[in-house]
């Protein structure tokens, strides 16, 4: 970038107004909140990882709890989260164009690209708010978490049935299927089937569920439910925050404060953070919803 | 600058907040250039996760193609978005280096001290 400016000596370093980074102190400041904000979402994507491998065989495939999309019935697998992740990629590139606009000291530009990112930034959370709705309430056939009881593997292996989460094939719920995979961590090999007199005694001994909290998770095991909402829950913290700052920055831009002070770093400091947004969910997007 | 001691002058505190129309145009180019980078990647990986299983691939290699694409995406939005790439090369390592040896240590830990788990599980149920 060519025109630099000297900047008031409030947002510099001390020691002879001398930047060994070539940054001012608040922008430097962002990137090394948005380390340890991105090693704690390392840890939460970690830790996911570990019990997800470790309960592998009665772990739920994303792909099967997230079919749905608004006013569209039957099953669209991934369809509504790759359009959510569209919209928060789109709402990196106008925040963008923002700081570039900023570059040039044009503040109907500023005005025009921060509005688009906060309209995006909405969008994105009435998104999050639609699909926790569709998780916590669950399908109409709901599923059965299994009570004490013990179960045959084809390769032999005996297991307890405590809290696994059996679902109907079909309405006419005849047949349960036990999450168990006959290759752990294989999605592709068919569950075990449940009729007749085990389905009868399975019944009686376990609890309808419907929908996903903290405790039960009609979809699997209970760690799922855990994990979504903590870190999605985590992530969209940290989407409505960022779109409360850039709706403050917004208005500031607006009052000319910007303009006036002569540069719009404020703009790029939030822009950090806006993209960081973007940058976590592109991870939890192939973490949670695509592995 | 006239209270410096040091024998070379240091340069002025300044930071690049101001671009010209003609840089601008080239910013905005590489902007764009960047988001279909983006799209195209997304595209390629909702696809794949619809299909693999119809064109006979291996679950472990589409697991590494996601995370490859994953890290080649994160890549290009450090980079280029939030501008990492441009800034002194100081600068760059000062945010880099501490956030990658962290998450390796937790991964490393993560792996490594996993079996624990399973011993617990025997023999605390």
């Amino acid at each position: 970038m060519s025109n630099s400016t000297v900047m008031d000596s409030k947002t510099a370093w001390g020691g002879n107004n001398v930047s060994p980074y070539g940054a001012s102190y608040g922008k430097l400041m962002m990137w090394f909140f948005l380390i340890s904000d991105a090693l704690t979402f390392t840890g939460f994507l970690s830790a996911y990882g570990f019990y997800r491998h470790y309960y592998s065989s009665i772990w739920p495939t994303a792909e099967n709890v997230f079919t749905h999309f608004p006013f569209m019935h039957g099953n669209h697998p991934l369809l509504y989260v790759a359009l959510m992740t569209f919209i928060l990629i789109m709402s990196s590139v106008t925040m963008v164009l923002a700081v570039e606009a900023g570059h040039r000291m044009d503040k109907k530009g500023v005005t025009f690209w921060l509005g688009l990112t906060l309209i995006g930034g909405a969008i994105f959370l009435g998104s999050q708010a639609w699909e926790w709705y569709h998780f916590i309430h669950g399908t109409e056939l709901g599923a059965i978490e299994l009570g004490k009881g013990y179960y045959t593997l084809p390769d032999g292996t005996v297991e307890s049935t405590k809290g696994i989460i059996a679902r109907w094939t079909d309405d006419s719920k005849q047949v349960l299927l036990l999450p168990w995979r006959e290759i752990a961590g294989d999605v592709t090999s068919p569950y075990l089937q449940l009729t007749g007199q085990e389905l009868t005694e399975a019944l009686a001994a376990g609890k309808e569920i419907y929908g996903a909290n903290l405790t039960h998770n009609e979809y699997g095991h209970p760690l799922f439910g855990d994990f979504f909402f903590f870190i999605t829950g985590f992530h969209g913290t940290h989407v409505f925050s960022g779109v409360v700052i850039n709706f403050i920055v917004f208005v500031n831009v607006i009052m000319g404060t910007y303009q006036k002070r002569g540069h719009y770093e404020m703009v790029e400091k939030v822009g950090l953070y806006w993209h960081f947004v973007d940058l976590v969910w592109v991870f939890v997007f192939t973490f949670f919803y695509l592995v | 600058m006239e209270h410096s001691h040091d024998h070379h002058t240091p340069e002025p505190y300044k930071y690049a907040v101001h671009h010209s129309e003609e840089d601008g145009k080239k910013a905005r180019r590489v902007i764009w250039n960047m988001f279909w980078v983006l799209l195209a990647i997304t595209t390629v990986e909702v696809t794949l996760g619809l299909i693999w299983k119809n064109i006979g691939v291996s679950w472990g290699a589409v697991k590494m193609t996601f995370i490859v694409l994953t890290i080649a995406k994160a890549y290009y939005i450090v980079a280029y978005y939030m501008h990492l790439k441009h800034e002194v090369k100081a600068f760059k390592n000062t945010i880099i280096v501490p956030f990658v040896l962290f998450a390796l240590y937790l991964l490393y830990h993560i792996i490594t001290e996993g079996v624990y788990s399973e011993m617990m599980e025997k023999w605390l149920y």
